[in-house]
Formats: structure tokens, sequence, C-alpha cells
């Protein structure tokens, strides 16, 4: 008997030393790579390592990074969610009308703008929860709707709007700090403590993991769905109107393509797209590795189709990797 | 008979384990041949080497004498090897006629000639006394069905000696009875049989020798009807288990939970039990007769259409698994895999998911606490994890559910429901399963045993509730339980 349980155990263990080097390493690998581009663009640029261009890669990634936020739980949660581009402009075109069209105070509007974006996130929540349609057909559904939305509400024009605490959102300063940024941080933090350390966080995971196992667990996983896709549409819907306040204007092709930077984000930072495994930490970092390729290839003068091209490569290498790494880990 | 296969001197090496040292197998052509040992015993490796999933790092494979190179899964069938596997592998969407040709379909010119391969895969069904017919859908047969459909395929690959992985394990009493009478058939001609099971009943039925292995070595090869079933046992755990089955009296006289007349329209049409505190209530049927989805409407994971639940003498409506745990009932459901387990997340996870309550308040969470209650359950259970942060598909099947019965005892106060118990489980778990669930009477629980192993239910039970198609037809009693008796109430059908 005694060989059987050691044999056990040095099996389980080795197992479990992989498991958690490549823990490890997963977010390690990403975290080198940022690294290292940020030290090359030090190197080869005049202008990437100065407090000004720093402060403003936070600021260009602080919309991505409020999709991501979301996205994060709606990837864990085993969904997809390609609605959270068209919510951008659905609650950034919806404020800036109401401001100038209607005369509404800009906090009213504000509030109104994200409880219309939000609501396209209840919509999505409650088909997906509630029916056995797949997250990505609903999600492509009202991605539609909310861009054709916005184009008739804005009768394809773009509405500009001159207010002080509109513009404040997008382009104000807490001392040295913008705004949005602050707005970014509070967000993930929010995001990284609800997966983290909550009931609910707990039962994302349950439910992207096995969601059988978790309605047989007494977890109320149709709940569980409907709240992250409400969560996703409020996180949006904000980041439709930093968007807006950036440009002081609401206009209807804003956001157009954005839920896919968010998911890249999502997935460079590791979270596995059948869902049930992920951290918010590791998609922070793919955040910045989007962020910081696109500002430096800016920096160093890449024409900006190019940018396409290598922010795919890169999405793609770094799921090589990852496939490479799992493989070598059976045998 | 002469030997059809020899594997001699196999090893084969994975890091940090030597999964099979020196382990050899012989196989007489219209034999069946059991391959007996616990889980982790190296019995599914030594079948992926023959099969050509694994390469092994030393030895030598014979058929009909001659020396074979298997190396991958062509060869292993090109040398006539088919491996009938435990997750089927066929595809639910096409013909029974085209999972029978697949990846070997007769063409013109690209064309499959379908008509002329349904005639043929007919043929064969025919000859297998199979009621199929080769145009329908696979997914629309039976698992037992399309196992057999497995069989007669690789038959018509030419294998000559097939594999067969825990074949019965999803299959009813009735079922078992036809998967032998084709493995009967494949004897007469001369097909060697590798048969994997946990169930000892089955081999002295079925199998001609056993094969025992333990820790990835060779034991023993014995005749069947000349090894009684204590033996094997000992053979296969390397010492005598003193007690399989532990039962003491535990239930009292106080009823705690009365179920009348359930039904939910479909799968359950009249079901009637109660169950005792401390007491262990079997569940017997043949499959599909209704029993997990009585446990289901008990669970709240299925609304009754009509009937009464009464818990300590009140009625309750059930509506849904939180009330369900809220009025202390936690069940262990039948499908570990599927319905039990979060594959990818820890131990820690799997175990604590239901009692967050007691460690999470708003955000204030506090992991010493949840660590403190892990390791009290691995502790308690003897769970063997290198961490609790190692991941649950690591562990091998009994540890799994020892994980995931801990879950249920973190937060079950009265009545613990437990479907199959012990499937996929290796011996000597089951025995400590047993033991547990003997203990938890004691102390009180109420336990509800649901299960298809006859021996389990007539050494556990205190009384076995036994139901045919979504009726219960019958109680039986500790002192007047046995094999036939049940199987007599699980096989009348009763009209209302």
């Amino acid at each position: 008997m005694k060989g059987q349980e050691m044999l056990g155990n040095r099996s389980s263990l080795s197992r479990f030393g992989g498991s958690l080097k490549t823990g490890l390493k997963d977010k390690l690998g990403i975290l080198i790579g940022l690294i290292a581009m940020c030290v090359l663009l030090a190197i080869f640029t005049d202008s990437f390592a100065t407090s000004r261009n720093i402060i403003n890669v936070l600021r260009q990634m602080s919309v991505n990074a409020f999709l991501a936020c979301g996205m994060t739980m709606v990837i864990i949660l085993g969904g997809i969610d390609l609605s959270v581009g068209s919510v951008i402009a659905v609650s950034g075109c919806l404020c800036a009308g109401l401001i100038t069209n209607n005369g509404l105070p800009s906090g009213l509007a504000i509030l109104l703008a994200m409880g219309a974006g939000t609501l396209v996130g209840v919509f999505n929540g409650l088909v997906i929860s509630r029916t056995t349609i797949p997250p990505f057909i609903v999600t492509l559904a009202t991605m539609n709707i909310g861009r054709g939305f916005a184009r008739v509400y804005t009768a394809n024009k773009t509405i500009m709007v001159s207010d002080d605490l509109f513009g404040f959102i997008g382009t104000g300063y807490y001392g040295a700090i913008p705004a949005p940024v602050i707005y970014m941080i509070i967000a993930i933090a929010v995001v990284g403590c609800i997966l983290a350390f909550t009931r609910f966080g707990r039962h994302i995971y349950a439910v992207g993991g096995n969601k059988q196992a978790a309605i047989y667990s007494g977890i109320n996983a149709k709940n569980v769905t409907f709240t992250v896709y409400i969560l996703a549409g409020l996180l949006a819907s904000f980041a439709g109107i930093i968007s807006a306040s950036r440009t002081f204007s609401g206009q209807f092709n804003v956001g157009d393509g954005a839920e896919m930077d968010a998911i890249a984000a999502v997935i460079l930072g590791g979270t596995s797209m059948t869902g049930g495994v992920g951290t918010l930490s590791g998609t922070v970092i793919g955040c910045f590795i989007i962020a910081v390729l696109n500002n430096g290839m800016n920096l160093l003068g890449i024409d900006s189709s190019w940018q396409y091209i290598v922010q795919g490569i890169v999405i793609l290498i770094a799921v090589m990797i990852d496939f490479l790494k799992k493989r070598n880990q059976k045998f | 008979m002469s030997e059809l296969l020899e594997m001699k001197h196999i090893c084969k090496r994975f890091p940090g384990v030597k999964a099979l040292d020196d382990v050899q197998l012989t196989v007489k052509a219209g034999e069946v041949h059991a391959l007996l040992g616990e889980n982790g015993a190296g019995k599914s490796t030594l079948i992926k080497v023959l099969g050509g999933i694994y390469t092994k790092d030393e030895g030598e494979i014979h058929i009909d004498g001659k020396q074979v190179d298997i190396h991958d899964v062509e060869s292993a069938r090109a040398n006539g090897v088919s491996v009938i596997h435990q997750e089927l592998m066929s595809v639910p969407y096409l013909s029974v006629a085209e999972n029978i040709f697949l990846g070997q379909e007769e063409t013109k010119s690209g064309f499959v000639k379908k008509v002329q391969q349904n005639k043929r895969a007919q043929e064969i069904l025919d000859e297998y006394e199979m009621d199929v017919r080769a145009g329908q859908l696979l997914g629309e047969l039976t698992i037992a069905q399309q196992q057999m459909v497995e069989i007669i395929r690789a038959i018509s690959f030419g294998a000559r000696i097939i594999v067969m992985d825990e074949p019965t394990s999803s299959l009813s009493t009735k079922e078992v009875d036809i998967l032998f009478d084709t493995v009967r058939k494949l004897k007469e001609r001369k097909i060697g049989i590798i048969y994997i099971s946990h169930r000892m009943a089955e081999l002295d039925e079925i199998a001609d020798r056993i094969t025992i292995m333990r820790d990835g070595q060779y034991i023993d090869t014995v005749v069947t009807s000349e090894t009684p079933r204590e033996r094997l046992v000992a053979l296969m755990v390397g010492r005598e288990l003193s007690s399989y089955y532990t039962k003491t009296d535990t239930a009292t006289e106080e009823v705690i939970l009365e179920a009348e007349h359930l039904s939910d329209g479909k799968d359950v049409l009249d079901a009637s039990f109660n169950l005792r505190r401390g007491e262990i209530l079997g569940f017997s049927g043949l499959v599909g007769a209704g029993r997990s989805e009585t446990m289901k409407i008990l669970f709240g994971l299925q609304k009754p259409i009509s009937g009464t639940i009464r818990l300590n003498g009140e009625e309750v409506k059930i509506s849904d698994p939180q009330e369900a745990i809220r009025l202390g009932i936690g069940m262990v459901p039948e499908d570990r895999k599927d319905l039990g387990l979060f594959q990818e997340s820890s131990v820690r996870f799997n175990m604590t998911i239901d009692v967050l309550k007691q460690f999470i308040k708003g955000i204030s969470y506090s992991r010493a606490k949840e660590m403190r209650l892990v390791d009290e359950y691995i502790k308690k259970m003897s769970i063997k994890v290198a961490s609790p942060e190692q991941l649950v598909s690591g562990l091998s099947g009994g540890n799994q559910q020892k994980v995931l019965i801990s879950r249920w005892l973190m937060c079950t106060e009265k009545i613990l429901i437990l479907d199959e118990p012990t499937r996929g489980v290796d011996v000597k778990t089951k025995a400590e399963i047993y033991y547990l669930i003997n203990e938890l009477a004691a102390n009180g629980l109420s336990i509800i045993m649901v299960s298809s192993e006859l021996p389990e239910l007539i050494n556990m039970s205190d009384r076995v509730v036994v139901m045919c198609h979504g009726r219960t037809t019958g109680i039986l009693d500790r002192a007047e339980l046995d094999q036939e008796k049940i199987m007599t109430l699980a096989t009348t059908d009763i009209v209302a």
C-alpha cells in the first residue's frame, strides 16, 4: 500500500509543481513581453519614456480597459459580448444629444445615457440567461441594433457638445492624473475585487467552468449570467461617456471594433475562451500591451494600417506560446 | 487455444513516475481476458500502449507469434488492435452505417456509395441481431447500442484484438446482458478480448482469465473459475480487506422526510417513500426507472406537477437547489465530471463553493478561514492531494469523488443524497466511502443512496426503495433484501 501512496503523491506533486510554475510563467511571459517592449521603445524613441507620454498611454487605454474589465467577467463566464463597441456609441451619442439638442443638465444626461447603454446589457443578459441562444449571436444582433440606433439618433452627423462637467470626464485632471485614468483605476479595482474576493466572483468562475455543476451546487446561474452582462453594459456605457467627452462630441461611428480590442486584451491576459479560468490582472497587462504597442508604433511613425497587422501578429504569437506550453505539459 | 497477443516486459515512464514496470499480458484467440487493478494501477496506460496512443519505452508486443511495431493508432489498427473507449468516439449526427465505415468509406470517383454501404452495414447489424437500422442517426440510439456499433466498427476494420474499457459503466442490467451476448459471439469468431471493469460480478460471468496489476506492476494472471473473489481483491490491493462494507444499526424511528405520489409528468410518475433520521435508504431500479429524476425533485432541480414532500411533518415546496440547501438537503450527483466538478479549478475552489458565506461577507474575504476548512476536510476524508491549489482534474476518480462529497458534507445538515457514490472509484476508496456513509448515518444524517450496484445496496441499506418506469414498486427491509427480490420489483410494471 505504501508504494501506491508514494506513487500517487509523487505524480500529483509533479503535476501541481507544473501547474504552479506555468501559472506564474503564464503571467511572467506577457509581463516580460510588455517590459521588453517598453525598454525597446525607451531606447529607440526619445519621447516614449517621458511622463507626458506615459500619462498619454494610460489615457488612451482607459476606454479599452473599461470594456476589457467587463469582457473579462463575460469570458470567464463562458460567454462573449460583441455589443460593447456599439454601446460606446449609444451612450456617447445619446449623452451629447440630450445636452445639446434637449438642453438637459449634463449630470442628468450622463445618467440617462448610461442607463440606455446599460439597457443593452440588460437585454443581452435577459436573453442569454433565459434561453440557449449563443451569446455570440445575441450580442452580434444587439451590436448591429446599437450601431444602427446611434446612426439614426444622430442622423449620421456629429453632435458637438460644450459643457464643463461633460468635458471634465474625458479631459479633466485630478492633480497631474487625467480623470479617465482615475476612473479606470477605480473600475479595475472594483472588478478585480469582485472576481477575487466576492461570492459573486466565485460564482462567475463556477458557472463558466461548468454551468451544470454550478446549478447542481445551488448557484443561481441565471442571475449570475444576467448580472455579468449588465455590468459589461454598464462599464461600456461609461466608456462611451469618456470617449465622447474626449472629443466633445457624440459620433455615431465611435467604438467601431472596440469589442475586438477588449477581447484581444482578455486573451493576451491568459483568460480561457472556454470559460472558468482567467484573471483581471492578466487582462490589465493585456490592455497595457495593446496600448503600448499602438503608442510605440505611432511614435516610430509606423503607418496605422500596419498597426492592425502587427497587433494581429502579437495576438497570434501570444496564443501560440500558450498552446505550445500546454501541449508540452501533456508529456 | 493459441497465444494471439503477447506483451512482454513493457515499461513506460512519465516524468517522475514509472507508470508501467515490466508488465506482461497474454491473450488467447477467443478468450475474454480481464485486466483488474485499482485506479492508477496502470491498466489504462497498458491499453494505451497497445492501442498506439502511448509509445512504450521498453518491451515487445507479439501478435500471432510475430513481433509487431505499434507506434501510433494507425499501426495498432493495421495489426488488428481496436480499443473501445469509455467515452464513445463516434459521431452522433451521422448515420449508423456512416459511423461504421467512418474513415474507410467505399467511394466511386470521390462519392460515397451510400446504398451499398447501408446494405453492408445492415447485414452486419443483422448478423449481431441488433435491433437497429443502418440509416438511423447514431445519436438516436441508446448508449448500449452505440457501444455495439463501435464494436461492429472495430470488427469491420478487421480487428482481432478488441479492448473494452469499462464498457458497462453506463449500461443497465438488461443492456449488459445484450453486450455480453455480443462478446460471446466475438469469442466464437476467435477474437481476443481485453476487458477492463471495476465490477467483480461481471468478471465471474464473462472473463476466462484475469490479469491483476498494482502500482504499474504485473502481479498475477489467474483463471476466473478457480479464483474466489476475496483472493482477487487481496491481489489487487496487496492485502486482505478485513471489512469491505461497514454497516451498523444507525436508523432511528423518527421520520424526517415523506414523499407522496411525486410526479414530474415524464420520468417520475408516482414515487412515494419516507426517510428516517440516521437511515441509509437505498434506491434501486434499471436505468430509466426515474431514480435520478426523483432525486432531482427532492433537490429542487425539477418541479413536480403533483405530489407532496413533507420535511419533519411540514409540507415544503422545494423550488430550486438554493431552497433545498436551506432546508438541509444536499446532493452528490451521479455524473461527477459533467454535473459535479469544476475541472479547471482547484481542489479548494471545488470544495468550498457551497459554503462561501462562512468566510466571505460582502467584500471581506478570510482566506485563512477557507484554508482551515479545506485542510480539515482533506484530512478527515484522507484525500490525496499535493496542495489544496492543485487542479481537481489531476486527481484520481476516487479522490475526485471525495472532494465532491466534502463539498456537500460542509453544507448538508439533514439529508444527503448520493447518486451512484462509488461509480468509477477504486476498491479501496469504495471501502472508505462505505465507512464514511455509515459514520454519517450514525451521526444522525439521513442518507439516500441511489445505486446500480446491487451488492452495494444490499450491504449498505437499511431499506431499499425499488423503482420501475417512474413508479416506486416496493420498499424492502434490510432483512428481506436480496438480488432476486429487487430485480423482480425493478422489472414489474404496475399499472396504476
